[in-house]
């Protein structure tokens, strides 16, 4: 298995036979190529355009004076960035949030997919997929309101069932202690079951004869999915985990900007969210890109180590 | 094969725990459903808890009377059409000529579109884009700024490179043309794959939000999801919901009301589709 992020070689051979120089191809190819333009361009314009605009992390941006004519700044922005309050707080948060999804959030459509791998009624698998995909279609602004409103501190639902047992009523979403697990709760809720397909693709394409040959041999259900069923799926494990690695700083600030409010900026602040307030409400243009640029360069350099040591012990990788 | 004691309990371990599951999972959507169905009262007391108690219309009622829901409803659903044609074309465009292994400089684009599934520029740098290209406050910036998905390019590219090339061969002596040949072989071999980038560009730009938050400023222009993120995040019903005297307890319902109408479409639409985008999501990621 292989995620098709590169090109695989392993590819039909192309039947056209070798040509001569780029006019030729040009004319052979004009419609390939015209259709590429306006692709291409998109990417040009809204992709790598922005790109220019990471140097205002380097300078002291004023609007008046534009992009290229703010003067330099040299890694001043990132110095006082480093050394305020906010770096530890949102930089903690950052990676407590994406360690309890790593620790929780992943590991959940895997499991899903191994379970329903073992259920032999077709209705009810068929169900269960159906209802488990549903939670992904629904946008993160109404999830973020169902979550409000569910336990909101007056009469949401599960303040209301409290009530009646007898207990006291708690305003959730203004405690700083629940924030993360409220966000990764709500995250696992929406996402397991449409995550789970890959998986369960994966996990359909593991020969059958191998079982076979392990039943045969007397392995049980556990050593079977231990020796057959885990090996199966590893590579598609490794990939996804490699992907969620490189977006490891990237967590749902969208989702997080919808629910944290000032009293639980202390555990819901992420490097994203704060990038968020002090840019675009803020209008710190110049600090806001170079904390996001120092979001973007970690996020990269996460994504090229464990892709490095995945191939290493795993021999699968992205690239 | 036999079963031995322990595979028996865990299967009926495994069905109990997957219908547990379920409930778990459709809970709060039965429960929005519900609520939005009762009597304010029933739902501030908290003697809502999986159906309708007291059902009544009057939230829908309110919620169809508000203005600013149906002008965001009206622009969602342009975001939506307009949107999702746009990214479609762009990326069957992309998607198509990159798909040729003979095409010189494909490498290239390849390693530049791929480059951006692991570095952006992140927000400020691109919200300055739009304001240097002009678009802020522009319906086009939220049509075209975010019109290619890589992961869709790449998805289409996939499945584009697993049409045997004989059949364009074939055209091609037929004299069919470069055009011809996508236009009236490889989209209709496509169905599944188009439907699947397609439902994922339409639930992208129904349930788009942070951008047309941060780009859009004229009311005229805001999607359903901002006017959301108001009422329903923040609960701040509008003024002209507000009218009635237990304005307060009506807003609780029409919240969950509003939650529905804005929900709707994508449960309606989804089951439909669902056959195809497992398939797509399989022949685009995995290849075995």
């Amino acid at each position: 298995m292989k995620l098709r992020i590169k090109e695989s070689q392993n590819g039909l051979p192309a039947l056209t036979v070798k040509t001569g120089g780029l006019g030729k191809t040009l004319r052979r190819d004009w419609f390939l190529y015209a259709i590429l333009v306006p692709f291409v361009l998109w990417y040009i314009l809204f992709a790598f355009k922005p790109m220019y605009g990471l140097q205002i992390a380097f300078k002291d941006y004023s609007v008046f004076q534009g992009i290229a004519d703010s003067p330099w700044a040299g890694f001043s922005h990132f110095e006082t960035f480093l050394q305020s309050d906010y770096f530890l707080r949102v930089l903690k948060n950052t990676l407590l949030i994406s360690l309890y999804s790593l620790l929780f959030a992943f590991p959940a459509p895997i499991l899903l997919a191994l379970l329903l791998n073992d259920v032999k009624n077709a209705m009810f698998k068929k169900m269960v997929q159906t209802i488990t995909y549903l939670p992904h279609f629904i946008s993160v602004v109404v999830v973020c309101g169902i979550v409000t409103n569910l336990l909101a501190p007056g009469n949401g639902i599960v303040n209301l069932l409290l009530e009646q047992l007898g207990l006291e009523k708690i305003y959730f979403l203004a405690v700083p202690e629940y924030f993360r697990t409220i966000f990764v709760s709500m995250s696992i809720w929406q996402e397991m079951g449409f995550s789970a397909i890959i998986y369960i693709a994966a996990l359909a394409g593991i020969n059958t004869d191998l079982y076979e040959a392990a039943v045969v041999d007397g392995a049980n259900k556990w050593k079977r999915m231990l020796n057959v069923t885990l090996p199966g799926i590893l590579p598609t494990i490794m990939i996804m985990l490699i992907l969620k690695i490189g977006s490891l700083l990237e967590v749902g600030y969208e989702a997080i900007i919808l629910l944290y409010q000032p009293a639980t900026y202390e555990t819901a602040d992420v490097i994203n969210s704060y990038v968020y307030r002090e840019g675009i409400l803020n209008g710190r243009y110049d600090m806001a890109t170079a904390v996001g640029l120092f979001n973007s360069v970690v996020g990269l350099l996460l994504i090229v180590i464990s892709n490095r040591l995945s191939k290493k012990y795993t021999g699968n990788g992205l690239w | 094969m036999t079963e031995s004691r322990g595979e028996k309990i865990f299967y009926r371990f495994n069905y109990v725990f997957l219908t547990l599951l379920m409930i778990i999972v459709l809970f709060p959507v039965l429960y929005v459903l519900s609520a939005s169905f009762s009597s304010p009262d029933a739902v501030v007391s908290g003697r809502v808890i999986l159906f309708p108690v007291e059902p009544t219309l009057d939230a829908y009622k309110a919620v169809f009377r508000e203005p600013t829901i149906w002008l965001g409803y009206a622009n969602t659903l342009f975001y939506t059409v307009a949107g999702t044609l746009v990214s479609m074309v762009l990326t069957i465009c992309g998607a198509y000529s990159l798909s040729k292994r003979r095409l010189k400089g494909r490498k290239a684009i390849n390693l530049m579109i791929s480059f951006t599934l692991v570095f952006n520029a992140g927000i400020i740098p691109i919200y300055m884009n739009f304001r240097s290209l002009d678009m802020l406050d522009t319906r086009s910036a939220i049509i075209f700024g975010f019109a290619i998905s890589t992961f869709n390019v790449i998805i289409l590219r996939t499945f584009f490179q697993s049409v045997p090339e004989e059949l364009e061969e074939a055209a091609r002596i037929d004299g069919a043309s470069e055009a011809t040949i996508l236009l009236r072989i490889m989209l209709p071999l496509s169905k599944a794959a188009l439907a699947t980038v397609t439902l994922f560009y339409a639930v992208g730009r129904w349930n788009g939000y942070f951008w047309a938050m941060v780009l859009l400023r004229s009311e005229d222009k805001v999607p359903l999801q901002v006017l959301l993120n108001r009422l329903v995040v923040q609960m701040k019903p509008s003024d002209s919901m507000m009218v009635t005297d237990s304005s307060y307890l009506i807003a609780e319902t029409v919240i969950y009301a509003t939650i529905v109408v804005a929900v709707l479409p994508m449960m309606l639409f989804y089951p439909f589709i669902q056959k195809y985008f497992v398939h797509g999501v399989m022949i685009g990621s995995i290849k075995g």
